[in-house]
């Protein structure tokens, strides 16, 4: 039987009196890649949000390999070996690549200043093994500005994979990236499960999510209305579901 | 000349040799116009001499900018710090400890109202520190009745006012050594502290800098209380030059802060800035009034020649930023 990573029970969110979550029940296995799908203010991003500490849910529980837990801040999440790549990619624009790679972990002294050296020397072994940027234009002292949108998913990617996570968040990974981007970042997520790490994958195109996920949960105004593994629904099967769910609002989940 | 223009450094410090070429022609203007003035010490000691008060806080100021938030309370923070450093130091017969602790807690306490209104309540920080501003004037008013208060009998001749403002062989005023070794710490903690790196990084995205694990209040919260305190140091050392305290201390500090930290090429915008731009900005800021007039210009010149030098600073680092994207 497959070992549970995380497991979510009746999660609820609220923003004021907005119910972007309702009752939400979720678990993801050991090296499963889980994708979530559904129409844009489905809820996909905040509950990614949720498990990764932005948010923190208005009730229910969260347990992460095996133990209840409270995740209260990102820097929480990613301690406990949860990393997530944004749709906004998480980068800052006016920084330097060995900045934001680091940032919000930086290796410092007692005191809290930077070690320089150390940080841009990781950040050079990130870009050229983790990443494999190839190009000299592309160095740790270039800023996130002049990269294009895969060059900046790289660097999300190349973080995560760097801080040795059990589990990936991907946020749209990719959205705006060229089709020969796109297949990189396919490929990633599938090289994610062969070193046996789970990921969560966001993504609005079908074709991207059936080649690389396991099993499909399909959110629809904060409720969890469908969950199927691959082997029980073929790719157009699925698209038929999301039809039907735009057209009726409803998705039938056959017993 | 063309390596020396794409070298690292150059593309990299493109802001501080501009400011710094700007600082080189406009002493250069002051040299040549008016050589009796500026080849001799003493228009330099009086630099020296006034410079550090609006500078320290200029240096911490440009914290807060490079969050792209703006702190305008300041100055009256040196006023209820300069006062309460005053009153405590005369009623304790000059324990400078006393004195010096209750006035920097305070400037740090109304560094924290600043940043609890902006984060935890959310009120743009140019107006909750309009708010402030009034409020801690006020405050002064009230508690001084329009009195000043003279500290030369409990602090002339002592030991702190020589460590503050005593100049060192006769020539260099404390309060300069002061400020260059406190540009030189915070130009440390702007660039290679974690607390620096996180104020570059949500003055640049608050949301992409949430997710990646910095906390975004603590951040801003903490810029605003180290200006508290800063504040509450140079009205300290403001005390110690003047050796009395008037209700007003402070209140022409605003301007000329703020004008060194955009001429020193800080971004108003957030996420990208400089300390040592800053510290010629208050060299060339600081310098102006008795520049112009060394110059044979009349004092009305004084504000007039300010704006064109401000304007045209900023409008450089616009451009350059533009080409830069």
């Amino acid at each position: 039987m497959a070992e549970e990573l995380l497991q979510l029970k009746n999660i609820y969110k609220n923003f004021g009196n907005v119910k972007v979550l309702k009752d939400v029940n979720i678990k993801i296995n050991k090296g499963e890649v889980v994708a979530l799908i559904g129409d844009n203010g489905a809820g996909k991003s905040t509950l990614i949000k949720v498990i990764t500490g932005v948010h923190r849910p208005t009730t229910g529980q969260v347990s992460f390999k095996g133990e209840e837990v409270v995740i209260k801040s990102v820097a929480q999440s990613r301690k406990m070996g949860i990393e997530a790549v944004y749709q906004e990619r998480a980068l800052c624009d006016q920084q330097e690549l060995w900045r934001n790679i680091f940032a919000g972990r930086e290796i410092t002294n007692a005191f809290g200043f930077l070690n320089v050296k150390k940080q841009r020397k990781e950040a050079e072994k990130i870009l050229r093994d983790y990443i494999g940027f190839t190009s000299k234009a592309i160095t740790v002292d270039s800023t996130i500005m002049g990269l294009s949108g895969g060059e900046k998913q790289g660097v999300a990617f190349g973080r995560s994979l760097y801080f040795d996570s059990d589990l990936i968040v991907l946020d749209e990974p990719t959205m705006g990236l060229s089709i020969q981007e796109t297949e990189k970042v396919l490929n990633f997520v599938k090289g994610l499960k062969k070193e046996n790490k789970s990921a969560i994958f966001i993504d609005h195109n079908i074709i991207h999510v059936y080649g690389a996920a396991d099993r499909f949960i399909i959110l629809d105004r904060g409720e969890v209305v469908g969950e199927f593994n691959k082997d029980e629904i073929s790719r157009e099967e699925l698209v038929q579901k999301m039809i039907q769910l735009h057209e009726s609002g409803k998705i039938k989940v056959e017993a | 000349m063309n390596t020396l223009l794409n070298s690292y450094f150059v593309k990299t410090h493109r802001l501080e040799i501009s400011i710094t070429i700007i600082a080189i022609v406009l002493f250069l203007i002051y040299f040549l116009g008016a050589p009796h003035v500026f080849t001799r010490f003493p228009i330099y000691r009086a630099f020296m001499q006034s410079m550090p008060f609006f500078g320290i806080i200029a240096i911490s100021a440009t914290f807060v900018v490079t969050l792209g938030e703006i702190d305008l309370s300041f100055p009256s923070i040196v006023g209820i710090t300069s006062l309460t450093f005053g009153l405590v130091l005369t009623a304790t017969d000059g324990n400078f400890f006393i004195a010096f602790a209750l006035a920097s807690a305070l400037g740090m306490f109304a560094g924290l109202i600043n940043g609890l209104l902006v984060t935890k309540i959310g009120i743009p920080s140019i107006v909750a520190t309009i708010g402030t501003l009034y409020f801690w004037r006020g405050l002064v008013n009230v508690v001084s009745q329009g009195s000043g208060v003279a500290i030369v009998d409990v602090a002339d001749g002592t030991w702190h006012h020589t460590l503050f403002v005593e100049k060192l062989f006769g020539l260099i005023p404390a309060q300069f050594i002061w400020f260059i070794a406190l540009t030189a710490l915070m130009q440390w903690v702007y660039r290679y502290h974690k607390f620096g790196n996180h104020i570059h990084f949500v003055g640049d995205n608050k949301d992409s800098s949430q997710m990646m694990g910095i906390n975004v209040d603590n951040i801003k919260i903490i810029a605003f209380v180290q200006l508290g305190f800063f504040s509450s140091l140079a009205g300290i050392f403001t005390m110690y030059e003047m050796l009395y305290f008037w209700p007003t201390q402070g209140s022409g500090l605003m301007l000329t802060t703020l004008a060194a930290v955009f001429v020193g090429g800080t971004s108003v915008f957030g996420g990208k800035g400089t300390i040592f731009g800053t510290f010629i900005g208050v060299l060339i800021i600081g310098s102006l009034e008795s520049g112009i007039v060394a110059l044979g210009l009349s004092g009305f010149y004084v504000q007039f020649i300010n704006g064109i030098m401000i304007t045209s600073a900023v409008t450089i680092y616009a451009i350059i930023q533009r080409k830069k994207t």
